[in-house]
């Protein structure tokens, strides 16, 4: 399993949620994709992560 | 401002000089476009500017702010505007470098209530709010709400490490983030015009990579 292009199979079997709180990610911040297609907000704690899984964490930073 | 004949030929001149610059048939696409700006700061106003003088024939600006002195550092306003709404003084801006544009305002803030109705309507929506927990929910409700609508997003382009930092990523099939990644305001305690025109100017690139690439 990847996230953001790094091997990350500790999070094998774990949720969304789980990952996201572990990677100190604040959740009100990011966007996740997931084998190309986005992780509605709602399902983050549902989703468990497979073995084949790969992710991209957008974190955003503020300004504009 | 040009009264009968005079607008007329002025149209007929302004629509020339675009087809001569961007070709025809692309130009057809542009007048065309309807594209939504989320946010009339630096990304916003920079990226709106941008997709006027490309004649983008639709444009929606939403901010729920005014020009403020201390806005003039970066933003893409005069001190004439001070005072003003950012969308009324943006979209006065947009009509002076194209007057033939359809620009559309909405003085508000974009929430997870009233998204729906505010960018329903967009073809791509260019996300350039300043704080990152709007960034986050704008995005994820319009990519879980619109998954057929284009959103370009960006993050990081404070301070002022090297522009060449700045890239457009694509993420999904219809999402595209522009930025560092990682040079918030947060941590760069500054924000300068130059880097995050940078910025926007890949955003409007994108917008109009996609509307061509519809050929």
């Amino acid at each position: 399993m990847r996230i953001n292009g790094e091997d990350k199979n500790e999070y094998i079997g774990q949720s969304i949620q789980e990952m996201l709180e572990k990677e100190a990610y604040q959740l009100t911040r990011v966007a996740v994709e997931r084998n190309g297609e986005i992780v509605p907000r709602s399902s983050y704690s549902q989703v468990l992560l497979q073995a084949e899984d790969v992710l991209e964490v957008v974190s955003f930073v503020g300004g504009g | 401002m040009w009264a009968g004949a005079d607008e007329k030929k002025l149209r007929q001149d302004v629509d020339r000089c675009l087809k001569e610059r961007h070709g025809e048939e692309n130009q057809g696409l542009l007048y065309a476009a309807h594209i939504a700006v989320a946010g009339a700061g630096g990304m916003g106003s920079h990226a709106a500017v941008a997709l006027a003088r490309a004649g983008v024939g639709h444009i929606h600006l939403i901010d729920f702010d005014r020009v403020d002195l201390s806005n003039l550092h970066r933003q893409q306003y005069f001190m004439r505007h001070v005072g003003m709404m950012k969308v009324e003084a943006l979209k006065s801006i947009l009509l002076e470098i194209n007057p033939f544009l359809e620009i559309s305002i909405s003085e508000c803030r974009v929430t997870e209530e009233n998204c729906g109705e505010l960018l329903g309507d967009a073809d791509i929506v260019i996300e350039a709010f300043d704080d990152p927990n709007a960034k986050a929910m704008l995005v994820n409700e319009l990519l879980e709400r619109f998954p057929e609508k284009k959103v370009i997003a960006c993050s990081g382009m404070a301070g002022y490490s090297d522009a060449n930092k700045i890239t457009t990523r694509k993420i999904t099939e219809n999402f595209y983030i522009c930025g560092d990644g990682r040079a918030g305001v947060e941590t760069e305690g500054t924000l300068f015009a130059s880097r995050v025109s940078v910025c926007a100017g890949h955003a409007a690139n994108k917008a109009i990579q996609l509307i061509l690439d519809q050929k």
